[in-house]
C-alpha cells in the first residue's frame, strides 16, 4: 500500500514536472518571432506610439525572463539580472489565476475563447474513436482468426493504406464523394447533427488502421493460451471462445493504445477541423492563432491541447496498470 | 524480405529517380500560370490535367517528389545523428546521466504530441522550408535516443565489451567502435519509418500554410489549393494526384519498415 502511493506520488510528481517545462516552453515560445510581436501583429504602418501602447498592453515591453543580454546604445550586448520583475512570472501569476491573457486582436480573454471551442474538439475525438473501435475489432477480429489466410493480408495491406493515407487527403476525397459527387452532407461547418460524420471519419480513419493491425495481433496471441484450449475442450463454440474469452484479454492492449491516441486524435484534429471548418481548438489555433499571427492565442491553444494530451495519457497509463495486475508486479 | 518491402522499395527507387531527373521529366514550368487552361482534364498534353491557375499538375507533382524527398532525407538524417549521439550516451553513462536524458528530457518530449510541437515552432518562428526542417527534427530525434539508449544499455552487458574494457580501452573508443555498431541494426528500422514520417509531417504543415511557401510544389500545398469547392467540382483530380504521390511515398517506406522489421527479428517472422 505504501509502495502504492509512492508510486502515485511520483506519477504526479512528474506529470506536474512535464506540465511546467511545457508551460515554460509554451511562453518562451513568443521570444522565437523573428522582430518584433508588436509590429507582427500591427503591421509596419503602426506608429511608435500605437506600438509603445500595444507593447504596455500586453506586457510586451517587460523584460521577458529572470535575465537578458540586452544590447545597449552602442549595440554591444551586456548580462542584466531582472529578479522577479518578468513576463514569464506574469504569465505563471496569471495561469494560477485561470488567465491565459488577452487576443491581440479582439482583446477577449483567451481562456474564454478556449472554453468555448473545447467541447467540439472533444466530441470530434470521441467521435472518431467509436468510430475507430467500430471498424477495428470485427476486422481485427477476422484477420486474427485467419492469420495468413488471403483475407488475413488483404485485411493488413487495407490497413497499411489507411495508415498512410493522411487526413488531409481522405478528408477532401470524402468532400468530393458526399458533399460535391452526391451531395448527401455538408462540406463543412457545424450544424447539423450529420455534419460529424465527414470529419470524425477523417480524423478516426488512421486509428482504425492502427487498432486494426493491433487487434488481430492480440487476437492471434491469445488464441495460443492454454485457457482457449480448456475453453474449446468444454465445447464451447468458437464464437463465445473468441468473443467472450479472446477479445476480452485481446483488449487491454488495444485499450492503452486508444487512450495514448485519444492525444494524437487531438493533434490530428488540427488538420481535420481546417478541411471541414469544425469550430474547435484546432480551427482557432491555425485560423484565429496562426493565421492573424495573434500569439496570445497560440501560447493558450497549443497549452490547453497538450495538457489535455499529458493528462490523458497519465490516465491511460493508470488504467492500464489496474486493469492488468502483471505490470503492477514489476 | 517480404514481398511488400520489395514493392515498397521499387517506389522508392521510382521516387527518388523522378526526383533526380525531375528537369529532364516534367515539360512544363512548374509555377507558369495559364487561365485559358485552367481546369483540365489529364490528357496527352497535360498528363495529370492542370489546376485553378492552368498549372500543369504532372510537373508539379514530379517536383513535389524533390522537396518530400530532400526534407524526409535531411530530417532523418540529422535526427537520427543527434539522437543516436544522446541516446548513446545516456545508455553509456546511466546514472544521473540517464535520469536526466531518458527520465526527464525524453519524456517531455514524448509528452508533447509531436505534430502540435512542430506546428507552434513554425508558427513563431515563420513559415519556410528550413524552419520546417528544423521543427521536425526537434520533434524527430527522441526516437532515436530511445531506441539507441536500450540497445546500447543491452550491448553494453557483452562480453566482448568486457573484454576492451579489460584491455585498456577508453569510453570514447568502447562506445564508438564497439558498441554503437553491435546497437545500431534497429535504427534502419526507425529510419525507414522515419521518413514516411517526416514525408507526412512535411505535407501537413505544408497543407497548414506552415511549410514551404506557394507557390513552390509542395504536395500538401497542390493538396490545400485544389480543395475549395470550385476546384473540387470543376478539377477533382488536382486533388487526387497529389494525394495518390502522397500515399504511396508514405505507403513504400511503411512496407520497407515493416519488411526490415520482421527480417531483423526471427520472432515476428512466424507470427
Amino acid at each position: 500500500m505504501k509502495r502504492k502511493l509512492f508510486g502515485l506520488l511520483r506519477r504526479i510528481g512528474f506529470l506536474i514536472l512535464v506540465v511546467w517545462t511545457v508551460v515554460s516552453l509554451v511562453t518562451i515560445l513568443i521570444e522565437l518571432v523573428p522582430g518584433d510581436p508588436a509590429v507582427a501583429v500591427l503591421g509596419e504602418q503602426a506608429t511608435p506610439e500605437q506600438l509603445a501602447q500595444f507593447r504596455a498592453k500586453h506586457g510586451l515591453d517587460r523584460p521577458p525572463f529572470f535575465f537578458g543580454f540586452p544590447s545597449d546604445d552602442h549595440g554591444q550586448r551586456h548580462f542584466r539580472l531582472y529578479g522577479l520583475d518578468n513576463r514569464y512570472d506574469d504569465y505563471w501569476v496569471a495561469i494560477l489565476h485561470g488567465d491565459l491573457g488577452n487576443s491581440f486582436r479582439t482583446d477577449q480573454p483567451v481562456i474564454d475563447l478556449i472554453f468555448e471551442r473545447y467541447p467540439a474538439t472533444i466530441e470530434l475525438a470521441i467521435a472518431a474513436m467509436l468510430i475507430a473501435v467500430a471498424i477495428a475489432i470485427p476486422l481485427g477480429v477476422v484477420a486474427g482468426k485467419n492469420r495468413g489466410t488471403l483475407l488475413d493480408n488483404g485485411l493488413s495491406v487495407i490497413a497499411l493504406v489507411g495508415i498512410s493515407l493522411p487526413s488531409f487527403v481522405i478528408g477532401p476525397m470524402l468532400v468530393y464523394l458526399f458533399a460535391v459527387k452526391l451531395g448527401w452532407l455538408a462540406p463543412s461547418g457545424r450544424f447539423d447533427w450529420s455534419d460529424i460524420i465527414l470529419p470524425s471519419f477523417t480524423l478516426g480513419a488512421a486509428l482504425s488502421a492502427i487498432l486494426t493491425r493491433m487487434v488481430r495481433s492480440s487476437v492471434i496471441e491469445e488464441l495460443g493460451e492454454g485457457y482457449v484450449r480448456t475453453a474449446r475442450a468444454k465445447g464451447l463454440s468458437e464464437r463465445s471462445v473468441v468473443y467472450k474469452h479472446v477479445l476480452k484479454n485481446g483488449l487491454i492492449p488495444v485499450v492503452t493504445v486508444l487512450g495514448l491516441q485519444l492525444g494524437v486524435l487531438l493533434a490530428g484534429a488540427i488538420i481535420t477541423e481546417k478541411i471541414f471548418g469544425w469550430p474547435g481548438l484546432g480551427l482557432l489555433l491555425v485560423e484565429d492563432g496562426i493565421g492573424k499571427r495573434d500569439y496570445r492565442i497560440v501560447q493558450g491553444c497549443v497549452l490547453a491541447i497538450s495538457t489535455t494530451y499529458i493528462i490523458a495519457n497519465t490516465l491511460t497509463d493508470m488504467i492500464y496498470r489496474w486493469l492488468d495486475p502483471r505490470i503492477r508486479v514489476q | 524480405m517480404n514481398r511488400l518491402s520489395i514493392i515498397g522499395i521499387a517506389i522508392v527507387v521510382i521516387f527518388v529517380l523522378v526526383a533526380i531527373f525531375a528537369p529532364w521529366i516534367a515539360h512544363y514550368d512548374v509555377g507558369a500560370t495559364n487561365l485559358a487552361m485552367r481546369y483540365m482534364p489529364p490528357s496527352a498534353a497535360h498528363w495529370f490535367g492542370t489546376d485553378s491557375t492552368g498549372r500543369d499538375i504532372f510537373s508539379r507533382v514530379v517536383f513535389g517528389a524533390r522537396i518530400s524527398l530532400e526534407v524526409g532525407l535531411v530530417v532523418v538524417a540529422v535526427s537520427a545523428f543527434i539522437g543516436t549521439l544522446i541516446g548513446a550516451v545516456a545508455g553509456y553513462y546511466g546514472r544521473w546521466i540517464d535520469a536526466l536524458l531518458s527520465g526527464y528530457i525524453f519524456n517531455v518530449f514524448l509528452a508533447f504530441p509531436g505534430l502540435l510541437l512542430a506546428i507552434a515552432l513554425v508558427a513563431f518562428l515563420g513559415a519556410g522550408l528550413n524552419k520546417l526542417i528544423f521543427a521536425l527534427c526537434i520533434i524527430g530525434w527522441v526516437g532515436y535516443a530511445r531506441l539507441i539508449r536500450a540497445q546500447v544499455l543491452k550491448v553494453r552487458e557483452y562480453d566482448f565489451v568486457q573484454a576492451a574494457r579489460a584491455l585498456g580501452a577508453g569510453d570514447f573508443r568502447i562506445l564508438f567502435v564497439h558498441i554503437l555498431p553491435n546497437a545500431i541494426q534497429p535504427l534502419i528500422v526507425q529510419a525507414s519509418l522515419g521518413m514516411a514520417g517526416a514525408v507526412l509531417s512535411e505535407a501537413a504543415l505544408s497543407f497548414l500554410g506552415l511549410g514551404v511557401p506557394p507557390p513552390a510544389p509542395s504536395w500538401g500545398v497542390m493538396i490545400e489549393e485544389a480543395r475549395d469547392l470550385s476546384t473540387l467540382q470543376a478539377a477533382p483530380h488536382a486533388l487526387i494526384f497529389p494525394g495518390i504521390a502522397i500515399a504511396l511515398t508514405v505507403l513504400a517506406f511503411n512496407f520497407i519498415g515493416d519488411g526490415l522489421r520482421e527480417y531483423l527479428d526471427p520472432r515476428q517472422r512466424r507470427r
